[in-house]
């Protein structure tokens, strides 16, 4: 049976990580590698790097840090933030990231989530959504819509017609992020999670609201997420991935437990 | 030499890195003679069948397959490499390798069933392989594809996963060892299977 995956979001910002305060001891606090590797080794199924480097022109530090991740970790990893086109793309894939993740570049041009997909796969080819809770109408039947710039600028796009849309031109996974419950660890935004994990066959990953293992055994269940991604809960020690996979597994959630 | 065949399906890049992790250090190429001269074969890729195949052919990679699968070189095929070896695929109908008897088929689509069948799962092992062993109980690997190997002979299924169906995710038969599930993204047990497979002589399953 396929096991729910735990998925680890490490924000990159000029090559270091920007939360974290764990990894005291024998690793470099703010080095995305030692980070990642230490994930790794406790028992992480994937990582997320998300790249917050404004200046474009610092972009090669990026694909430097998963050039090393790729080197010494062996799980799948995908890279976002900042992949506007095939190029962005190309340049994280061959540095050896899985997969890519498309959020604001996708909505502006839908048409890279095709072009991706023809040229790398759709495996490659994360679609990311920011999505708020809006009132329900004419253009947003279903009351979620989507939006960027981490929220404040809606797009007039509704949610479960994006992410339908977003499988229909090629993208094989979904990474969900609810911009009402990001940052309130507080848990998922469950029927949103819910609704889009119904409407599309490909995966979707849940994001936004981690505070405890309650809230992924929530989304992994009525949520009926794919894998759940959190930062704060493990970045800061609260929890380990080994205390959060045993809730998981004595609440009869399916995941890895040996590795 | 460890060769990896180059035939533009996907990322190669991870599955060289790993082997290189290994102390090994693979070659990666699109060229036939250099696969004739191997003293082992990695076969990886992703994508689809029929685009594969037809690169195969214009590089004349595919009777250099069947060349070294002749002369009992060992070789290991990952995901998209566990299915062209197959006689035929589901995918556009398109014919394979046909190292082994067999076609590729589609992973069922019903409601509720997530495709592609991406993530973790386990593998049933159903025959002592020298390439599989010294895995423990309960050992997961990753997974990510759409359509898997299904060989005409029970025999030469290796391993079993379940994900809609129960369907066949490691196959093999003399020279030739195959994994639907990608070993480089596989963690440590991962690393396993390559290290096994760098040190295994080629006789196959008993």
């Amino acid at each position: 049976m396929l096991s729910k995956r735990l998925i680890i979001c490490l924000d990159v910002r000029d090559g270091r990580t920007t939360k974290g305060i764990r990894f005291l001891d024998n690793v470099d606090v703010g080095d995305p590698v030692a980070m990642a590797r230490q994930y790794y080794e406790e028992g992480c199924d994937e990582l997320v790097f998300y790249d917050i480097t404004a200046s474009s022109d610092r972009r090669d530090i990026m694909i430097d840090v998963v050039r090393r991740v790729a080197a010494q970790i062996f799980i799948p990893f995908s890279v976002g933030g900042g992949i506007r086109t095939l190029d962005d793309m190309r340049a994280v894939l061959l540095a050896g990231a899985e997969k890519v993740s498309v959020n604001s570049a996708a909505v502006k041009n839908p048409k890279i989530i095709a072009a991706g997909a023809r040229d790398f796969g759709s495996q490659c080819i994360v679609l990311g959504m920011d999505v708020k809770q809006v009132e329900a109408g004419a253009a947003i039947p279903s009351g979620y819509e989507v939006v960027i710039n981490g929220g404040r600028t809606p797009m007039g796009l509704d949610a479960l017609w994006w992410a339908q849309e977003g499988e229909r031109l090629g993208a094989g996974e979904i990474c969900l992020n609810s911009i009402d419950a990001d940052g309130t660890q507080t848990g998922y935004e469950l029927t949103l999670t819910r609704i889009i994990s119904q409407a599309v066959s490909i995966p979707v990953i849940a994001s936004g609201g981690a505070g405890t293992p309650e809230h992924l055994a929530q989304v992994l269940t009525a949520g009926q997420a794919d894998a759940a991604l959190i930062a704060s809960m493990v970045h800061y020690g609260a929890y380990s991935i080994k205390d959060i996979k045993d809730y998981l597994h004595q609440r009869g959630i399916p995941v890895r437990l040996v590795w | 030499m460890v060769v990896i065949i180059d035939y533009d399906a996907g990322n190669l890049t991870s599955v060289e890195r790993s082997l290189r992790a290994l102390g090994e250090a693979p070659l990666v190429t699109p060229e036939a003679e250099t696969v004739l001269r191997a003293s082992r074969v990695v076969f990886p890729g992703v994508g689809a069948a029929g685009a594969a195949m037809a690169t195969l052919k214009s590089r004349g990679l595919d009777e250099a397959l069947q060349g070294v699968f002749a002369r009992g070189i060992p070789i290991l095929g990952i995901c998209l490499g566990a299915q062209i070896i197959l006689e035929a695929s589901e995918e556009n109908d398109a014919p394979c390798l046909g190292l082994l008897p067999g076609r590729t088929r589609a992973l069922p689509r019903r409601a509720g069933l997530k495709i592609p069948h991406m993530g973790w799962n386990r593998v049933r092992f159903l025959r002592e392989h020298p390439v599989f062993r010294g895995l423990p109980e309960g050992a997961e690997f990753y997974f990510v594809h759409s359509y898997f190997p299904d060989p005409a002979d029970p025999a030469l299924v290796l391993g079993a996963t379940h994900h809609g169906v129960d369907f066949p995710s490691a196959v093999g038969g003399r020279n030739l060892v195959a994994t639907q599930f990608h070993p480089e993204k596989s963690g440590r047990f991962g690393l396993q299977i390559l290290k096994n497979f760098l040190a295994w002589d080629g006789a196959g399953a008993q």
